[in-house]
């Protein structure tokens, strides 16, 4: 049995996108192709500007509105289209929040640690299974994949964490979800099909397989290194149902995303915004800038390291491993 | 698997395991965290299904349990609530199917027919951009643009125009969370079909256009044709996965819109599972859940190698 997740991240691996490269390269149309017609082009153009707008805008619309005074914000009724009066207070206010506060540096701390978990884990385990003819490594990869299709499903996983006293403690949100078997056959497939040669000779000179893994595979493989950790972290940044399970009552420890949920989605009242200078004490919902610098800052991150990775996806990286 | 050039040597052909193991033990230890997670997070949680099968006590936990034979689906079987939510499950995954599935795949024929490299790069990086943030966000952006405190109500408001509040309105529920899937994941989905369009050959189209066929003649004969094993394999997986519509989606929603519209089976699971402690009854839902599932990716393949195709897995 074959996945198609293993096939097609092997092909990517395998085969440089010949054909895209050398039509990118020249940025031109090909001769034979007939030339555009005007109306063609217009709605070409129309339909991914409105595209762009559509993913862009809301975005505008949310940093401008954090951006703006209370005062701006009532005169246009609410969202702030077009920047008016810009001030940081919003920021200023929700950093001194306590429950924000200590919400950004559990979202920072869970997602550092956990990818930092899961990659060690999925390397060593990608590694270990890329071998060809190694012993056992079928079972163990059957062992990996029966999980892809077969699993307990939230209420059994539940039992069994709390079974092992994960209620409320911080492990209950990394190692449940550490490992992620999509993301171990896409590492395997590149590792077994890259600097096959490198590694022969480094067996030759003596190389066991960790200094193999740490010192050939790990520095050639670090475009997918790179997108495999990407995921893992925006997994783990992203993810509040697991706090919804193992810790719903302690605030402390709430993540940033189930402090946006509780704050901004449920729109329940903000501690800190009480007294603030937005002076708006008597309303049950924090005021409207805040709740928007919430989002931003639920965005920073992502918005900091996406543009360091995501050129990997053109590589070819992702190519074949999102066919799964 | 694929074949790959090994550098553990084929011969000679016949290691004892002894030898064997001496030589890959430091491969098996590297497995060994992985396999450890995955046997006490995924294969442990299999024995806990066992609950479905019970009238589970919290204090007593799965062994000490009473056993209740089929009690647990028999009470779901005659449940209106779950089959209102089985209900929802099938009608949402078959409008998501309708107005998603072709989503990415015209995206990506668009996108492909743009000549300059620097656009192209552009529109990549915003449309994936939405995939990576959570749902919690997603729904929370487009509470802002479109719920009653929202843009979209803010702008009707101002022009007397009346309002709509889209995020509260069950009759529109499939419509906004389609969209919602849309907005978040139709960009992302896009990458698989770029790959399968930067394989075609170009010199079929220049060939085709020498003979003098049009550009739509060319995308029926050449473009289709060529994508053909990636939409089918998204199919597969699509059908496959009919009873997964997205269960944070619908977890952060259902409140606002109402559970007749709202539930899902999986929030079913949970909500009469977790949220209630009628844990043994939750299971069996979920139980319920993965075995129609299983079949559902069993047939769905099956479909696909008739139709000649690998589908999600070959033998």
């Amino acid at each position: 049995m074959t996945l198609a997740i293993e096939r097609a991240s092997g092909d990517a691996a395998a085969k440089p996108l010949a054909a895209q490269a050398v039509r990118q390269k020249k940025n031109e149309r090909p001769s034979w192709e007939e030339p555009p017609t005007v109306v063609g082009e217009a709605a070409k153009g129309i339909t991914l500007g409105g595209v762009v707008l559509v993913m862009l805008v809301p975005l505008w619309i949310i940093v401008v509105t954090s951006l703006s005074t209370q005062a701006a914000v009532n005169r246009a009724g609410g969202l702030v289209v077009w920047p008016d009066e810009i001030t940081f207070e919003a920021y200023r206010v929700m950093l001194a929040d306590s429950t924000v506060r200590s919400a950004l540096i559990v979202s920072l701390g869970i997602t550092a640690v956990g990818t930092l978990v899961s990659m060690a884990v999925s390397v060593m385990c990608a590694y270990g299974l890329s071998r060809a003819r190694s012993l056992g490594h079928r079972f163990l990869l059957m062992l990996l994949i029966v999980t892809m299709f077969v699993n307990g499903g939230v209420i059994p996983t539940f039992l069994v964490v709390t079974g092992l006293g994960g209620y409320g403690q911080w492990w209950a949100l990394i190692l449940p979800s550490a490992v992620s078997v999509f993301n171990i056959l896409i590492l395997r497939s590149f590792y077994s099909s890259t600097s096959v040669d490198l590694i022969e000779a480094a067996r030759i000179d003596g190389a066991g397989d960790w200094r193999i893994l740490w010192s050939i595979v790990l520095p050639t493989s670090r475009a997918v290194t790179a997108v495999m950790a990407l995921f893992y972290g925006v997994g783990y940044w992203n993810s509040f149902f697991n706090v919804m399970l193992y810790m719903p009552t302690d605030s402390e420890k709430w993540p940033l995303q189930y402090v946006l949920l509780t704050y901004v989605n449920r729109g329940n009242g903000m501690p800190g915004s009480v007294n603030s200078g937005f002076g708006d004490q008597f309303s049950q919902t924090a005021p409207l800038a805040l709740q928007m610098a919430v989002v931003v800052l639920t965005l920073v991150p992502l918005l900091i390291v996406y543009p360091f990775v995501q050129k990997h996806f053109r590589t070819g990286v992702l190519t074949g491993a999102i066919k799964g | 698997m694929t074949t790959l050039r090994a550098d553990r040597p084929a011969r000679p052909a016949r290691l004892s395991w002894r030898t064997r193991l001496r030589r890959d033990r430091s491969l098996i230890l590297m497995t060994l965290p992985a396999v450890l997670l995955l046997v006490v997070f995924n294969y442990v949680p299999l024995f806990g299904l066992a609950t479905a099968f019970q009238e589970y006590d919290p204090l007593a936990g799965v062994w000490q349990s009473p056993w209740a034979g089929l009690y647990q689906f028999e009470r779901l079987l005659n449940d209106s609530l779950f089959w209102g939510a089985l209900k929802n499950t099938l009608y949402l995954s078959f409008v998501q199917l309708i107005l998603f599935f072709p989503v990415p795949i015209a995206l990506a024929l668009l996108l492909n027919s743009v000549l300059s490299e620097r656009i192209r790069n552009f529109i990549q990086s915003v449309v994936y951009l939405p995939h990576f943030f959570s749902w919690v966000l997603a729904i929370t952006i487009f509470q802002q643009m479109l719920g009653g405190a929202g843009a979209l109500n803010q702008f009707l408001r101002s022009n007397d125009i009346g309002t709509w509040d889209v995020m509260t309105n069950p009759d529109t529920f499939a419509l906004l969370v389609t969209s919602q899937v849309i907005w978040k994941e139709a960009g992302w989905g896009i990458i698989v079909f770029l790959a399968a369009l930067a394989a075609i050959n170009t010199d079929l189209y220049e060939a085709a256009a020498a003979d003098g066929a049009g550009r739509w003649r060319r995308l029926w004969h050449i473009t289709l044709p060529g994508l053909r094993s990636v939409i089918v394999l998204m199919l597969v997986l699509r059908l496959g996965n009919a009873l997964s519509v997205g269960f944070e989606q619908f977890l952060i929603q259902r409140n606002a819109v109402g559970h007749d519209t709202a539930e899902v089976l999986d929030t079913f699971s949970f909500y009469y599972g977790i949220a209630t402690g009628d844990y043994s009854y939750g299971a069996a839902a979920g139980l319920f859940k993965s075995v129609i599932s299983l079949l559902l990716i069993w047939g769905a393949n099956k479909l696909a190698h008739a139709f000649g195709e690998d589908g999600l897995y070959r033998k």
